[in-house]
């Protein structure tokens, strides 16, 4: 009893007992359909990759994972959103492969330009975005949905324009690599590890997790303390640029083209929503990494979970607000209240009968 | 108090004389038009016959080379275009202009509205006013139509609506000439039967994105002869949001839920077809003409259409933007006055892989490719 109790006060509980919720969903479905009970979870090694639905939700779920990120750190920092990320892996994609096809180009199998110049050009409009995001929310006091609006609609305009308003394919394999395979492993998902551990080690071992934590609980008294508040949220732009930046170019890699209008379309709220699910307040102060994280994963369960069950694509947007919405009340301190108070009572009753 | 009636006196002559200047312009006009009328009328009593044939072979070629004006008068038209959004609308204009040509015998007002409704309206209200024989528009909104073309009815000018449908009494208009997206999927099922002569189909459908026009009458179209076929079999039905992510990803979906059960896959766009046969590459699922799938897409846009060429997408339907012939036949036929059918239907080509012959759909070669408007 009382470990259970442990295991359920851990900050990380909601969010994972929710991702296990939605993946037991399959689990049922599986054994009413008559497959084998954990179809769902189960990897094999097909045509010499990995293969099954679990690594479809880690290999799909990687861009927001990367976003979340990112906005985690924001939404700590400035208590508000970046809602620019989507447009702005669409920039990236879009300045990505117009460097590596050349402009007005719409298909070649042979770069114009090593690829890491176009990668690299992508990746550093998408910092300097974060740079101006950053700018206008740290310095110029704007609020972070209105300074951001304006490169949620002009992040991928420019992008349209950078590509001459078409699809431009790099059928190159170097650069398809990024988005497919290495050996037997999706390259996104070792991209989405790479940068959550190298976000993870930063945190730990360097102050800046609590700086950026100090920051969004109050900004007066940090600065009063000595640190320069607005540096930090200055920061927590560029590194959320930057997370946007490396999910551009993944959902580009995976087309090898930059589809602009579709690139990170919406996806700058699955990012958000995911920092709420990992039970962190969009208010600011203390975050949870990890918890974003595991957000992350599970909308993108969910939609999986939706294409196993085969639920018409119709119907499939209310069974996902559904399930979004049981995760967020289950989290929502009113009835985390109502749990602890029953919990009180039944110890007290308990301990009146012994 | 004086100054101002002075004005007001002022204004009002002014207005006067313009309304006089318009009348005197305009009169001669609607006199040159009324006389056009009439020698048309005439020349079509001589020429009517031929008017019929030629219209008939237009039938055939739809293409630029359809008949041309037969009545020997300059036949003015007026074209409101949507815009200039894709490869697509720029063959659409670029076939208009062929057809309307001065070779031809018309004057074509083109307006490009740039996906501006109240541009569109403007168009259309200027063709009224210059007095056009003939106006045609690609509407850009269903609805809100009904007063400029009432205006257009009261100035006894034809209205031909092209390309969309419109919301509006059909009393309005003259005849419509368009696309249909269901044919696009009846055309799509009726190759399938063909090719499969009777064998047995398990179909996976990659939608469009959900509600939109596209995607709801190539589905419809596809499952009303689908439903004819008791040895078919649509397994499942995802959307892939006519993007190739989507497609990747419902199609990595369908292949474990589906594995090896399936023998036909239906893509409603080019772009899921690219990101199914990523998926199918990476799980080694062979197909196309040499495969164990069958590969259905729709659109045959430039990149569709090579690998249609290659062997990897069976058969590619298209939405036909060479549409102008057919509506030079119905102003033909309203210009000769004899009858005309009220809607018109463009007809959608289908293209196959090389090694596949069929009649619904052309076998593709590097010629059908290069010849490409878009």
């Amino acid at each position: 009893m009382s470990n259970l109790k442990k295991l359920t006060k851990m900050r990380l509980f909601l969010p994972i007992f929710s991702m296990i919720l939605v993946m037991a969903i399959n689990v049922v479905y599986d054994v009413a359909s008559g497959n084998a009970p954990f179809n769902f979870f189960t990897i094999s090694l097909n045509n010499g990759v990995l293969y099954g639905r679990l690594i479809d939700v880690l290999n799909r779920g990687s861009e927001v994972a990367i976003l979340a990120v990112g906005m985690t750190l924001v939404v700590s920092a400035s208590a508000g959103t970046d809602i620019s990320v989507g447009s702005v892996m669409s920039l990236t994609g879009g300045m990505c492969c117009m460097l590596l096809a050349g402009y007005g180009v719409t298909n070649v199998s042979e770069y114009a330009m090593p690829l890491w110049v176009g990668i690299g050009a992508g990746i550093l409009v998408a910092c300097a975005c974060g740079l101006f995001n950053g700018f206008l929310v740290a310095y110029m006091n704007i609020q972070p949905m209105v300074a951001t609006l304006i490169l949620w609609s002009a992040g991928r305009a420019i992008g349209l324009l950078l590509c001459n308003s078409q699809i431009v394919y790099v059928r190159v394999p170097s650069f398809q690599v990024i988005g497919s395979y290495v050996g037997p492993v999706p390259t996104p998902i070792l991209i989405a590890a790479a940068v959550v551990a190298i976000a993870a080690l930063v945190l730990r071992f360097t102050a800046l997790g609590t700086y950026i934590q100090s920051v969004g609980i109050n900004k007066k008294a940090s600065r009063i303390a000595g640190l320069s508040s607005a540096k930090i949220i200055l920061l927590c732009y560029v590194i959320c640029g930057l997370c946007a930046g490396i999910a551009g170019t993944v959902a580009t890699a995976r087309i090898y083209s930059a589809d602009t209008n579709n690139i990170g379309l919406n996806m700058e709220l699955d990012a958000i929503l995911s920092v709420a699910l990992g039970g962190n307040s969009l208010g600011g102060g203390k975050f949870n990494l990890a918890g974003s994280i595991i957000g992350a994963y599970t909308i993108q369960a969910i939609t999986t979970t939706l294409y196993a069950l085969g639920v018409s694509s119709a119907q499939a947007p209310v069974f996902k607000a559904i399930v979004v919405i049981l995760i967020v009340v289950i989290q929502a301190e009113p009835v985390k209240e109502f749990f602890k108070k029953r919990a009180a009572k039944k110890a007290v009753e308990g301990g009146v009968q012994a | 108090m004086n100054k101002k009636l002075l004005s007001l006196v002022l204004v009002a002559a002014l207005a006067m004389s313009l309304l006089a200047g318009c009348g005197s312009k305009e009169e001669p006009k609607t006199t040159t038009a009324a006389a056009a009328d009439t020698t048309a009328a005439a020349a079509d009593n001589e020429t009517e016959a031929p008017a019929d044939t030629t219209a008939a072979a237009g039938d055939e070629t739809t293409a630029a080379a359809a008949g041309g004006n037969t009545t020997g008068e300059t036949i003015r038209v007026g074209y409101a275009q949507v815009g200039h959004e894709s490869d697509w609308r720029t063959a659409n204009t670029k076939n208009y202009q062929d057809v309307f040509s001065a070779d031809n015998g018309y004057e074509l007002s083109f307006v490009d509205c740039d996906n501006d409704n109240a541009a569109q309206l403007e168009a259309v209200r200027g063709f009224i006013q210059q007095e056009l024989d003939y106006i045609v528009i690609a509407p850009i909104e269903t609805a809100g139509w009904d007063t400029v073309l009432q205006e257009a009815q009261d100035a006894g000018i034809p209205v031909i609506i092209a390309d969309r449908e419109i919301d509006a009494p059909d009393t309005l208009y003259d005849a419509w000439v368009g696309t249909n997206t269901k044919n696009e999927g009846i055309t799509a099922a009726n190759w399938l039967a063909e090719y499969l002569d009777g064998k047995e189909a398990n179909i996976l459908v990659i939608e469009g994105s959900v509600g939109a026009s596209a995607t709801l009458g190539r589905t419809e179209g596809f499952n009303e002869v689908a439903a004819e076929h008791s040895e078919w079999k649509i397994l499942d039905s995802q959307s892939g949001d006519f993007t190739q992510a989507g497609g990747q990803e419902v199609m990595e979906s369908f292949i474990k839920s589906y594995e090896g059960q399936f023998n036909v896959v239906v893509c409603q766009n080019d772009n899921e077809a690219y990101g199914a046969m990523d998926a199918m590459k990476a799980a080694n699922i062979t197909y196309g003409v040499d495969g164990d799938v069958i590969i259905i897409s729709f659109d045959a846009t430039h990149d569709g259409l090579q690998y249609t060429l290659d062997g990897a997408i069976n058969c590619n339907v298209e939405c036909n933007p060479i549409q102008a012939g057919v509506v030079e036949e119905v102003i033909q036929a309203m210009a000769a006055g004899s009858d005309y059918e009220k809607t018109t239907l463009v007809n959608d080509e289908a293209f196959v892989a090389p090694g596949i012959t069929s009649e619904y759909a052309t076998t593709m070669t590097e010629d059908i490719l290069a010849g490409r408007a878009y």
